[in-house]
């Protein structure tokens, strides 16, 4: 069920995010260090800003690229914690 | 909070990156001695919500917005070190897959938000439990600790800011934790709201140290 609240938060209620600067994003611009961290990126990300690429659409760009990163990240920890649960089990 | 690339020096992400695959192992290995079966897909799920939820940001003062990042919830539902664990997957994630935070950046986003946010919270939340028993005491630790958490994570990422060179401490510190004082009141209502709806359907996925 948490899964489905999870999916259902990022699916939709995304769309309905604050678009203002987080915190530190709000500190840096005040601060004037913002333009530091506007250069290239250390790593290509394929999906920028939570917003799926090559959608016309941002709402369902935001609504895609949340439901698939919340499915990503609830895999990897599932799987992370499978895997750590089966060494255990290997070493009793 | 996510730390981009550019905003810290070599001589900073580097040390954080050491500290932070250093702690992580240790929590790896921390957890795979203690883990129990139902854990397992409840660390899957909590990575699932925590990830969704910080996609929400919230409005609070002066055109700026906040998002939830869930360290203690997760600590209080997973332990802290599972909690951790979570935390970056949740961060390694954001990075490579969303451009949220940097990857140089990353050992101090971990270090930032599973560390002292997850692990420092909980440590906050099993002090002020011990004072205060209860339900009621159980949610006025929970506040506290969430609030606590984020105001010390965003501390920390002023405290790097300034190692960096990036903004001297005596700017970036009052700047950052003016912010997150009230951002961290947006964290303190959702981790107690989250925890009192799961005290009512299903309290027994509380974690409990003598348990594990």
């Amino acid at each position: 069920m948490g899964l489905i609240v999870a999916i259902f938060l990022a699916g939709i209620i995304s769309i309905f995010a604050s678009s203002y600067p987080d915190g530190l994003e709000k500190v840096a611009e005040n601060l004037g260090f913002l333009e530091k961290g506007e250069g290239q990126p250390s790593v290509k990300s394929p999906v920028p800003d939570y917003e799926w690429p090559g959608l016309e659409n941002k709402k369902l760009a935001t609504s895609i690229a949340g439901i698939a990163g919340t499915l990503i990240v609830f895999g990897l920890s599932y799987g992370l914690a499978a895997i750590l649960k089966h060494k255990e089990h290997k070493a009793e | 909070m996510h730390i981009p690339d550019g905003f810290l020096a070599l001589s900073t992400w580097i040390p954080a990156w050491v500290v932070s695959v250093g702690g992580i192992g240790y929590c790896i290995r921390k957890v795979s001695q203690t883990l129990k079966d139902k854990v397992v897909p409840l660390m899957g799920v909590m990575s699932a919500f925590i990830f969704a939820a910080q996609m929400l940001n919230f409005p609070v003062a002066g055109g700026t917005s906040g998002h939830f990042l869930g360290g203690v919830l997760a600590a209080i539902l997973l332990g802290p070190y599972a909690a951790a664990i979570v935390i970056g997957v949740v961060l390694t994630a954001q990075c490579f897959i969303f451009q949220d935070g940097g990857l140089t950046a990353l050992g101090a986003n971990i270090f930032n938000m599973s560390f002292v946010g997850a692990m420092g919270g909980y440590l906050i939340y099993t002090g002020i439990h011990r004072l205060i028993k209860g339900k009621v005491g159980m949610m006025i630790s929970t506040a506290i600790a969430a609030w606590l958490s984020v105001v010390a994570a965003s501390s920390v990422c002023a405290i790097e800011l300034a190692i960096s060179g990036t903004s001297p401490l005596n700017v970036a510190l009052p700047a950052m934790v003016g912010i997150h004082v009230l951002i961290g009141i947006g964290e303190a209502i959702i981790t107690c709201l989250v925890l009192s709806f799961i005290l009512k359907v299903r309290p027994d996925l509380i974690y409990r140290k003598e348990q594990t």
